[in-house]
């Protein structure tokens, strides 16, 4: 498909209404995505990303000269991704368990929402197929690529880096063209 | 030495703030890919608060804090922004991420969040980062390897 055919193609896919759910949690949950970058930054002078703790944890059962190299970050990054567990769980015992409600909060719409012993769990309806090959493709390309959409889309595009505003630009439209794809060959959820 | 020994608070601040990130995630429903899919199909454009929100929120400590501050309290590391080096792996990878990440709906920070939720079919995805994050290790080790081998012979 010609670069100008696929533009007509995603403009014709635009939905009528572009925020059916709201803007408000995007907004919120985005600024606090941001704020917690910030208390690490102002802390520590680190930009912290999510996907270097792929590699670094992967330093204590590998000798790889790759992994290695992570050594001296590997606690923190430890700590810091159980950090983003534990405050999604938080969200997860609180709003999404609808212990705490607020007008700026908007209730799963997707997937299945289920009790377990008091707390409302979320679980994907996303196949484990495309979870699997997707997670070893963003393994490999988050790494050779030098940042996620934490490293890159955040930090990065927060330092008006030209690299990251290149890799954004690159896996948000390969992304696209790949989402698009996938559900017009029919392969839902 | 390991980062974090330079200061009793580094690992607790460091919590913190992946507390409050995963929170964000787990709010803004990044954490399911479901959302992250209906933005990359164009059916809800919510996604782009969340990062460029998110983007602001960073741009003004990382252009701020080093007008205003020296250096960060907990390790003296001198304030800068998040600079990399623009080379063609960049393109390369960031394409390969694209792919899993139009395929999924996940990427490494949502998918921490979305296990915090309670959604424990994202393990695959996490399995799936590892394995993809060890297959690269182990062909970029051995590119280094080989790299500097040549110095060494005779």
């Amino acid at each position: 498909m010609l670069p100008l055919e696929s533009l007509v193609f995603m403009l014709e896919a635009l939905p009528a209404e572009p925020f059916p759910n709201g803007i408000e949690h995007y907004l919120v949950g985005g600024l606090l995505v941001g704020l917690g970058t910030v208390v690490i930054y102002l802390g520590t002078g680190i930009a912290a990303g999510a996907s270097t703790f792929l590699e670094s944890t992967l330093s204590y059962v590998s000798g790889q000269s790759r992994f290695q190299q992570y050594r001296p970050s590997r606690d923190w990054r430890v700590v810091f991704t159980l950090g983003i567990v534990a405050g999604a769980a938080v969200y997860a015992l609180t709003f999404q368990s609808g212990v705490v409600s607020s007008s700026l909060h908007q209730p799963a719409t997707t997937g299945q929402l289920r009790d377990v012993g008091g707390v409302t769990i979320w679980v994907t309806d996303v196949q484990p197929w495309r979870l699997a090959l997707g997670g070893v493709l963003i393994g490999i390309g988050t790494r050779v690529g030098k940042g996620c959409t934490s490293g890159h889309g955040v930090c990065g595009v927060g330092s008006a880096s030209s690299a990251s505003f290149v890799g954004v630009a690159t896996f948000l439209l390969v992304a696209i063209g790949v989402a698009q794809l996938v559900a017009a060959v029919g392969v839902s959820p | 030495m390991a980062d974090h020994e330079v200061h009793p608070l580094f690992l607790p601040l460091v919590f913190v703030g992946g507390l409050i990130f995963g929170f964000g995630l787990g709010f803004s429903h990044m954490a399911q890919p479901e959302i992250v899919l209906h933005f990359l199909q164009f059916s809800d454009f919510g996604l782009l608060f969340v990062m460029f929100g998110a983007a602001v929120v960073t741009g003004i400590a990382f252009f701020g804090a080093p007008r205003v501050f020296g250096t960060a309290p907990l390790n003296g590391r001198a304030y800068a922004r998040r600079l990399k080096t623009l080379d063609r792996n960049v393109i390369v990878g960031g394409g390969i991420f694209g792919v899993g990440w139009g395929l999924s709906g996940i990427c490494p920070g949502a998918a921490y969040a979305s296990l915090g939720i309670g959604n424990y079919a994202i393990l695959w995805g996490i399995a799936g980062m590892f394995i993809g994050a060890y297959v690269q290790g182990y062909w970029r080790s051995s590119d280094l390897a080989a790299g500097t081998a040549p110095s060494g012979a005779d």
